[in-house]
C-alpha cells in the first residue's frame, strides 16, 4: 500500500476507535441515566426518591390486580423477581395490559413506599406466535420476572 | 500487488456502464420479494396471539430499521474508502446513500409509532433504543447537509465522510441499547446465536421482506449513484456524448 494511503487509513482508524471510546466514556457515565424505568428491586433498595416524577417496569404479578369499588382506581403489583412494586393507577389501562405481561408506569413515589402512576405502558415481549400455538404452549405468560425483562 | 481492478472500480464511467447491465434484473428481483414478502406477510401469515394484526407491521418496520443501519455502514465505509484511496465514486456512492438511510430511518420511526400506540399505549418513548434511532436519523441529515454545505465539491465529500464515519459509534449502541439498558422497546426477535421467537410461520415472509429491502436498496442506491455520477460528471467528453445520443435518439 502507498505510504500516503496507509497513514490515511491509519487516521480513519483512529478517528473511529477514538470517537467511539469517548461516546463509550459518556455512556458509561450517563449508564444511571440511560435506563428508561428503575426495577421494583431498585425501589426496595431505596436508590429511588420520593415524590419525583419517574417509571418503574417489571411483570404484572398474577393475581394482584385490585380494583377499586367506590373510584377509578386500579391497584396491581410488578416484580423483577426480586421485589416487589404497588402501582396504583386511575386511568385506563393499555389493551396489552395483563398478568403475567411486562408493564412500565409513570409516577410519584409515595411515602407508603407505592407509586401513583399517571401513565402506565404495556412492554411487549419479543415473541410472535400464532394464536392456535400459543394455546397449546403450557406457560402462557411471556414474562417470567426476570431482573432483565 | 495487482490494486488496479480496484481503482477501476473507482471510475464512474465504468460504474455508470457496468451497472446499466445489471440494473433492471435487481429491481426485478426487489418487486418480486417484495411483492411475494408483503402478501405472505400482511394475507397469509397467522395473527398474533397477544396483538392481533396489529403486529403485521413488523414486516415494514424491521427490514427498514435493518436497512437504516446497514445503510448506515455502507455510507460510512464509503466515506472511509474515498478519504483514504481518493476515490471519486466511493464519495459519490456515500452522498447517495445517505438520503435513502434518512428516508429508511424514518419508515422505521413512523412505523414503529404507528405500532406503539395500539401495543404499549403510547406513540413515542424516549427510551435508549427509540432515542438512539432518532440520533441515526438526525446523522443521516447531518450528512446530506454537510456534504451540500461547500461550494467546493471535494470539501463537502470529507466533512461529511468524516461525520458519517464519528456516527457510526451509534450503530452498536442502537443495536444492544435493548440488552444493555431498561427500555420499553423489546429486545430482538431475530437472533443471530440462538433461536428466533417468532413462529416459522411469520418468520418466512419476514425473512423474505428483509432479503426483497435489501435488494430495493441496492437497486434505489445504483440509481441515485448513476444520477449524482451524471450530475458530478456532466463536464466529462463521455457524458456529453451519452447524453447528445439519448437526446439525439429522442428528437
Amino acid at each position: 500500500m502507498h505510504p500516503a494511503r496507509k497513514q490515511r487509513l491509519i487516521l480513519v482508524v483512529l478517528l473511529v476507535a477514538l470517537s467511539s471510546v469517548a461516546v463509550g466514556f459518556v455512556t458509561y457515565a450517563m449508564r444511571e441515566n440511560m435506563d428508561f424505568f428503575y426495577a421494583p428491586s431498585a425501589f426496595a433498595a431505596g436508590e429511588v426518591p420520593f415524590e419525583k416524577r419517574i417509571r418503574a417496569g417489571g411483570c404484572v404479578v398474577p393475581g394482584s390486580i385490585v380494583r377499586d369499588e367506590a373510584s377509578l382506581d386500579v391497584r396491581f403489583a410488578i416484580t423483577d423477581g426480586e421485589a416487589e412494586l404497588e402501582v396504583v393507577f386511575d386511568k385506563i389501562l393499555p389493551d396489552l395490559f395483563a398478568e403475567g405481561e411486562a408493564a412500565v408506569v409513570t409516577g410519584k413515589l409515595q411515602q407508603g413506599g407505592y407509586v401513583r402512576a399517571d401513565q402506565v405502558l404495556a412492554k411487549h415481549d419479543e415473541s410472535y406466535t400464532p394464536p392456535e400455538v400459543a394455546e397449546t404452549m403450557v406457560n402462557q405468560a411471556s414474562c417470567q420476572g426476570d431482573a432483565k425483562i | 500487488m495487482s490494486w488496479q481492478w480496484f481503482h477501476r472500480l473507482g471510475s464512474p464511467r465504468w460504474f455508470y456502464q457496468k451497472s446499466s447491465a445489471w440494473l433492471p434484473w435487481l429491481g426485478a428481483a426487489a418487486l418480486l420479494l417484495l411483492t411475494v414478502g408483503i402478501v405472505w406477510g400482511l394475507g397469509f401469515a397467522p395473527e398474533d396471539a397477544k396483538q392481533g394484526n396489529s403486529y403485521r407491521i413488523i414486516y415494514i418496520h424491521v427490514p427498514a430499521a435493518f436497512l437504516a443501519l446497514a445503510g448506515y455502514y455502507i455510507m460510512a465505509i464509503s466515506g472511509a474508502i474515498g478519504l483514504i484511496w481518493k476515490m471519486k465514486l466511493s464519495f459519490v456512492v456515500m452522498r447517495a446513500a445517505a438520503p435513502i438511510g434518512a428516508v429508511l430511518t424514518f419508515v422505521a420511526l413512523f412505523t414503529g409509532a404507528v405500532w406503539g400506540k395500539p401495543t404499549w399505549g403510547t406513540y413515542w418513548v424516549w427510551d435508549a433504543r427509540i432515542t438512539s434511532m432518532l440520533i441515526l436519523f438526525f446523522l443521516y441529515l447531518g450528512v446530506m447537509a454537510l456534504s451540500g454545505a461547500f461550494s467546493r465539491e471535494q470539501s463537502g465529500d470529507k466533512a461529511s465522510a468524516l461525520l458519517a464515519l464519528v456516527g457510526t459509534v451509534n450503530i452498536p449502541i442502537i443495536y444492544k441499547s435493548v440488552d444493555w439498558w431498561f427500555t420499553l422497546h423489546q429486545p430482538a426477535t431475530l437472533k443471530l446465536t440462538e433461536a428466533s421467537t417468532i413462529d416459522p410461520s411469520m418468520f418466512y415472509p419476514l425473512i423474505t421482506m428483509i432479503a426483497g429491502f435489501y435488494l430495493f436498496y441496492a437497486w434505489v442506491l445504483t440509481l441515485h449513484t448513476r444520477a449524482l455520477i451524471l450530475q458530478r460528471e456532466w463536464r466529462t467528453q463521455w457524458v456529453r456524448e451519452l447524453m447528445g445520443t439519448s437526446s439525439a435518439a429522442r428528437g
